[in-house]
């Protein structure tokens, strides 16, 4: 390499660094800095109204899965903790499966329009996908209320006698969740499949295919990269979702996100709220690590 | 042509499932609209037709104030967020890779990584500190945390937009001696425009839209709409909720329908 060339790749990199300097400093002080400190807070003990007293102590990470007893102090499994996991990872699971039975055929059908149709389907997904969360939390509160759509509707038809109790359970957080989290299982899978060279199709029933084996062993390996990220982009929200199971589960039927928020505004165990957080951190990144993973693997037909 | 593609991508029962799963997308929102225009107190019972939560809405000071404050939060970090990322957009594409760039854009995406609650109770622990240590309570604290978390949602369209642009203007300009200002100018900046929009937009709707970082950044009396609703959600809800969710999310496909015809023009 000449001297000049070399010269340019420091003078490129030195402008890539100071191009991206003040995004990176946002970011800095409103992002990853606090993040740090929320590790440092989980090792400190809580003080009496909240916040922390300034003393290392484990007891914050202890806290997550053990009590201790108030009259022995002997460590015992914090069940209520667990339940609230327990519900977290399968409510996010059941999400994740409801979202992609409903969402891939949904996809499929938007891909397989003629073009001009097809953006007008791909835009109705959109407009609920950039719709306030809230918003769309509080509709489908409207709908599966004791006296809403849902249950005038099937009481009309004779379907039940009187109204089902869905709203603050764990199905309602579930029909919630899958919901508003709908439109991001759409979007990517429909990204994979508008990629989809149809010929493999037409080469697949040529093979005598029928269309379920074309469906399995043509159609969904080759979506499979948008199958994964449209599963981890539900996933992720779900398992930290804080608006939807505060709306539709009330307060009994907590997931992680309202249990957090429990630590630091009436439980005030900030340092458990801070191990947590932590922790739920922890789980994004490594499913987000094998999303990863599995894309490169999409990318990579010898992996 | 069309017809026989369409005929091979058939399969069975997805088309009832889409139409199902459009119609339980739409029919909650539709709803929601429907009742913001109840003349009773219901957000479930039918009494006649009348604009009266819109009037009380209006006339209601803390919808007025939540109104402004989120406008202008929503646009500072929107401006904020934009033209920082405009910059480090430029600055880690097109250009031969170095050290560090993985980390740069790592570092850029990160808010898209984080849960919300997770980003929401730190922030909350360190402006806590600020705010204690300096005394200011301004909505700054909102901005920045906002401008935080749009950065992605603005730097995504743009680097997909330079991504896309031919290089060789670029270099046709530098050709004809312009200066790399003046090529960056009159060459870059406009091609690059409606990424830049674009971007803008988004980071300006998805301001809007926080509850959860909004709900733990605030200080007293700084409710945006967002939180306004959410904190009306906890009394008995009336058709107001209704009313100014009907705003937003017309606001909202406002601005999506613009952002689409304003890609598709200059596209």
């Amino acid at each position: 390499m000449s001297p000049a060339e070399e010269q340019q790749i420091r003078q490129s990199s030195r402008n890539g660094w100071l191009l991206s300097a003040p995004a990176l400093v946002i970011l800095t002080l409103a992002a990853m800095g606090p993040l740090l400190v929320v590790i440092l807070y989980s090792f400190l003990t809580p003080g009496q109204y909240g916040n922390v007293v300034w003393d290392f102590s484990w007891d914050g990470w202890i806290s997550i899965l053990f009590t201790r007893d108030i009259f022995d102090g002997t460590l015992g499994l914090a069940d209520a903790h667990l339940t609230i996991f327990w519900r977290s990872i399968k409510l996010s699971l059941q999400t994740t499966l409801l979202t992609f039975a409903v969402g891939f055929p949904t996809a499929w059908f938007i891909a397989t329009r003629p073009p001009k149709a097809r953006a007008l389907w791909l835009f109705l997904i959109t407009i609920p996908f950039w719709t306030n969360l809230l918003i769309r939390t509080f509709a489908i509160n409207e709908v599966l209320r004791s006296e809403g759509l849902m249950n005038t509707l099937l009481m009309k038809i004779g379907l039940i006698a009187a109204p089902i109790q869905v709203m603050y359970t764990d199905t309602a957080v579930l029909i919630g969740m899958a919901y508003v989290y709908l439109p991001l299982m759409v979007l990517p899978l429909f990204a994979a499949i508008d990629r989809f060279d149809l010929r493999l199709l037409e080469a697949g029933y040529d093979l005598y295919a029928s269309r379920w084996q074309v469906l399995r062993h043509v159609i969904l390996p080759i979506v499979k990269p948008g199958i994964v990220a449209g599963s981890i982009l539900v996933f992720v929200p779900s398992l930290g979702a804080y608006v939807t199971p505060r709306v539709l589960g009330g307060g009994k039927n907590m997931m992680i996100g309202n249990f957090i928020e429990l630590q630091f505004l009436q439980g005030r165990n900030w340092p458990l709220g801070a191990a947590l957080s932590i922790l739920l951190l922890i789980v994004v990144m490594i499913a987000l690590l094998i999303y990863t993973r599995a894309a490169g693997k999409g990318a990579n037909p010898h992996g | 042509m069309a017809e026989r593609r369409f005929d091979i991508a058939r399969l069975p029962g997805f088309a009832t499932i889409a139409i199902a799963a459009f119609v339980v997308l739409y029919v909650p929102i539709f709803t929601l609209v429907a009742f913001s225009f109840n003349g009773g107190n219901s957000i479930a019972v039918w009494s006649g037709f009348s604009l009266r939560w819109y009037t009380d809405a209006w006339a209601n000071e803390a919808v007025k104030a939540a109104t402004i404050r989120s406008l202008v939060i929503a646009s500072s970090a929107a401006i904020l967020a934009t033209t920082v990322a405009t910059m480090a957009a430029i600055g880690t594409t097109r250009r031969r890779a170095f050290k560090g760039q993985t980390l740069i854009y790592v570092a850029i995406n990160q808010p898209l990584m984080v849960p919300e609650i997770v980003t929401a109770v730190a922030l909350m622990i360190v402006f806590g500190i600020v705010k204690q240590a300096t005394g200011y309570q301004g909505l700054g604290y909102l901005i920045l945390a906002h401008a935080a978390f749009c950065v992605p949602f603005a730097y995504l369209p743009i680097r997909a937009r330079l991504e896309g642009m031919d290089l060789s203007l670029e270099t046709a300009a530098a050709d004809l001696y312009a200066t790399p200002w003046q090529c960056f100018r009159h060459v870059t900046l406009p091609l690059l425009g409606p990424g830049i929009i674009a971007g803008a937009m988004l980071a300006f709707v998805i301001s809007l839209d926080d509850v959860v970082i909004t709900e733990f950044v605030k200080s007293g009396g700084q409710d945006t709409l967002p939180t306004y609703m959410l904190g009306q959600m906890r009394r008995a809800i009336t058709p107001e909720v209704n009313a100014i969710s009907t705003l937003l999310l017309m606001l909202t496909v406002v601005l999506l329908t613009a952002f689409f015809l304003l890609t598709r023009k200059k596209a």
